[in-house]
């Protein structure tokens, strides 16, 4: 059924007809039309959910790594300064091994305080175990909401789906709406590795020593480097399964095809910008001018940033002469996480390249200062030209 | 009105195994291990950092024979809401739900993540087992520390604050159930949970714990610490029923006695009351003894 | 050997006695009962247990005579204090340990 909203519905009608069965949130700017969708959803019996209005986002999560732990299929949404307040959860869910999915809406950190968009609070978490899933339209945040239950399921590893507030959460775009029915049979039911249970008593996630242990039958079990090792293990493995995934959703819905990266002209590009989010869309037409004028440049979108899948990155970037990364978000003290990430693709990967290219990294859209196509498009050509457009790589900037 | 337990009609059945890490003399074991009695076998049990988390085992061994699950400091009640809300998602109806928390883990860091299920009234029970201080990271002062203690982070002068009352804190919550209990008492305090644990919303239990180390007194007299608590008139047993107080047990019998053992020699018993002063026994002596005045009245 | 394969890959642990070791090592004095004052033994009946109440580590059984665990005691006293009738002495381990370099 195809409807026009925006893409907090998407995620609400994703999260619904991915029957989550718990959901715990706390509101903050902007994610709150999606969990108070949720509410109304399940308040008038549309969904078979219990709805906990928790007093805090750590508490949010607190309350999902529970009902995970519990067998239930868990779900919360955040942004920002609640992201942050939840970071211990964020960690812990990753190390638990529990498949909670939670919805970012992308948006600047305090301080100082700023309720627009930027991506700082999702890539500030991209350290602590958890997948990360990148949305360009509000088709994708519906789609990739219900393939991330099935990721995080299949995997045992939380994702976190990522899109930018305002300029996709309160954004109307026309998008189509699965049914239940295709929806279940992609789906399937919430089946975890083990249930907290009276019949079968364990103490989870209780101290872990530096060195493995005997257990009671006097098999070695592991240490905790061990069960951190495995999630790393599981999370490179999780860039194949994407892949597969992505395969059968595209066989049920009849959309995908871009399970890491999506592409926009870049097969014979010289020039390719890089970029995560609705941004690779707002290139797009930058690019069409700048193909117009004669120049082979193209669009490589990031949907998949953890676990970084590199070598799909490296391949799509190996016959470019310059590539210019545009991003929300920077690793303070250093430069764009993205940037740095795609140089050491390129490294890791380098026999791939007859030469290497140059590569340049812009800062864009810091607390939702408006990315103008125009700005894009002079920045873009800068660095074809290797002229300096600007005194800092921040586009926008007004010191 | 429900029948007063005694040792012999207490199960056998145990819950703890034994040869766990928890200090000897453990005021703590004792009271979780007759709490567990209480609770029974279709119980998930919800653990943040603290002395119980050391007790219940290190992996991959579980000294509790209950399904557990150990979470963050701050997030015990958010948790056991987690469980309960998967429960009923998943139409389990007859399993329990009970957190166990220190005094840390409760008045402090814990009390936000409280106060919001007990408001939204999670059907769940939760257990402060209140030794006096943060004992498990080396006995440093918590809201719970009472006023006089000396401990790791108030070494020389003592705590200068009063010891934070939880206990009237969750009352102010509407709850159906308020328990005021001690490991010194464990069936007054089994006895409690048995009257507590079917009923509505949020059920709260503070629990005294004497802690052999942290307090400063040799494990054997435990249980004589702790009761000199009671009769000294210093802490009390007591219970709140949808908003109505009574106390209980040995507390109960006080009234009735017009009694109290000066609460000088419980200060004197311990060795972490050496800084507090003749002059502050006696004001604390004082206001024991105003609080009773009032009980006294409240009987006749 | 490695724990490559091991069952779960969490930390998700099983319930078993002892995961302190065998802490009845920690003990300086263990608490022995004389069944002659002890009044469940007096009498022959389920009584008193006031110790087997109070022990912290689960190691007295409420059986007449009420036995002590030894693997496990921790000697931390409380029985022996609580005893209303002070059937148990808390005795030095020293005084144990020739006999049971016997066994």
């Amino acid at each position: 059924m195809h409807i026009i909203d925006n893409g907090n519905v998407a995620a609400a009608l994703g999260v619904k007809l991915s029957r989550a069965q718990v959901i715990a949130a706390y509101p903050i700017t902007p994610q709150t039309p999606l969990t108070e969708k949720l509410s109304e959803i399940i308040e008038k019996g549309e969904m078979n959910a219990e709805y906990i209005p928790v007093e805090s986002e750590h508490s949010a999560l607190s309350v999902c790594i529970a009902a995970s732990s519990t067998g239930a299929r868990a779900f919360t949404a955040t942004s920002a300064n609640g992201l942050l307040y939840m970071h211990e959860q964020v960690h812990w869910a990753a190390g638990a091994r529990l498949p909670i999915v939670m919805c970012v809406v992308n948006r600047a950190v305090g301080g100082p305080w700023n309720v627009w968009n930027d991506q700082q609070d999702s890539i500030s978490q991209r350290d602590t175990g958890w997948m990360q899933l990148y949305c360009s339209d509000n088709q994708q945040i519906i789609d990739t909401t219900i393939k991330a239950f099935k990721l995080a399921e299949r995997m045992s590893i939380p994702v976190m789906v990522c899109y930018d507030g305002y300029i996709l959460s309160h954004t109307y775009m026309p998008f189509d709406v699965p049914t239940q029915e295709q929806v279940d049979s992609f789906l399937g039911e919430f089946k975890a590795d083990y249930v907290l249970d009276p019949d079968e008593p364990a103490n989870l996630n209780t101290v872990t020593l530096p060195d493995v242990r005997m257990d009671r039958d006097g098999v070695l079990a592991h240490g905790y480097m061990e069960i951190r090792y495995l999630l790393q293990e599981d999370m490179r493995k999780a860039v194949n399964e994407m892949k597969k995934i992505d395969d059968e959703f595209l066989s049920v819905f009849n959309r995908g095809g871009s399970p890491h990266v999506e592409k926009y002209l870049c097969d014979d590009a010289e020039f390719i910008a890089v970029g995560m989010g609705s941004m690779t869309y707002q290139l797009r037409p930058v690019v069409d001018e700048l193909r117009n004028a004669g120049i082979k440049a193209g669009v490589l979108g990031v949907c998949m940033y953890r676990p970084f899948p590199d070598k799909e990155i490296a391949k799509s970037l190996k016959d470019a002469k310059k590539i210019i990364v545009f991003e929300k978000a920077l690793s303070y003290g250093y430069e764009g996480t993205l940037a740095t990430e795609v140089k050491s693709a390129i490294y890791d990967n380098r026999l791939l390249f007859t030469i290497l290219p140059e590569i340049t990294g812009l800062i864009a859209g810091i607390g939702g200062r408006e990315i103008k196509t125009h700005d894009l498009k002079e920045q873009l050509l800068g660095a074809i030209k290797s002229e300096k457009i600007s005194e800092t790589n921040w586009i926008g900037l007004k010191l | 009105m429900q029948a007063k337990s005694t040792i012999l009609s207490l199960p056998t059945e145990e819950f703890v195994q034994p040869g766990t890490r928890a200090c000897t003399g453990c005021g703590l074991a004792i009271a979780y291990r007759v709490g567990l009695k209480a609770l029974g076998k279709d119980t998930i049990l919800v653990v943040p950092p603290s002395c119980l988390t050391v007790l219940q085992g290190l992996y991959p061994i579980a000294s509790t024979k209950l399904p557990c699950l150990n979470v963050t400091f701050a997030s015990t009640a958010a948790a056991a809401s987690g469980v309960l809300a998967s429960l009923r998602a998943r139409g389990k109806n007859n399993i329990k739900v009970a957190g166990w928390a220190g005094d840390g883990g409760t008045s402090d860091i814990g009390l936000q993540a409280l106060s919001g299920a007990a408001e939204r009234g999670e059907d769940f029970m939760y257990f402060c087992y209140d030794n006096e201080g943060y004992m498990n990271t080396g006995v440093q002062r918590s809201g719970t520390t009472p006023i006089g203690a000396t401990t790791a982070t108030t070494p020389l002068k003592g705590k200068l604050q009063p010891k934070k009352d939880v206990a009237a804190i969750m009352a102010a919550h509407n709850l159906s159930y308020v328990g005021a209990c001690s490991a010194a008492y464990p069936l007054d305090l089994y006895d409690k949970i048995k009257k507590a644990i079917d009923m509505p919303g949020t059920k709260y239990f503070h629990i005294h714990i004497p802690c052999p180390p942290g307090w400063g007194f040799e494990p054997r007299y435990g249980i004589k610490i702790g009761r000199m608590a009671v009769e000294t008139g210093y802490y009390d047993l007591y219970e709140i029923v949808n908003g109505e107080f009574s106390l209980t047990a040995a507390s109960k019998k006080l009234v009735e006695k017009r009694k109290l053992v000066p609460v000088k020699d419980y200060f004197r018993a311990q060795s972490r009351f050496k800084t507090l002063s003749d002059t502050k026994i006696e004001e604390i002596q004082q206001a024991i003894d105003a609080k009773w005045e009032k009980y006294y009245k409240n009987e006749e | 050997m490695g724990t490559r394969g091991y069952k779960k890959k969490t930390s998700h642990s099983e319930t078993a006695p002892g995961d302190g070791g065998r802490t009845g090592s920690w003990r300086v004095e263990r608490p022995v009962i004389d069944t002659s004052i002890c009044i469940p033994c007096k009498r022959g009946a389920q009584a008193c247990f006031i110790c087997w109440l109070f022990c912290p580590d689960v190691v007295i059984s409420r059986t007449i005579p009420p036995t002590i665990d030894l693997e496990y005691c921790k000697g931390c006293g409380i029985c022996a204090e609580e005893c209303p009738t002070k059937a148990i002495k808390m005795v030095d381990e020293a005084e144990f340990i020739a006999s049971d370099d016997k066994e």
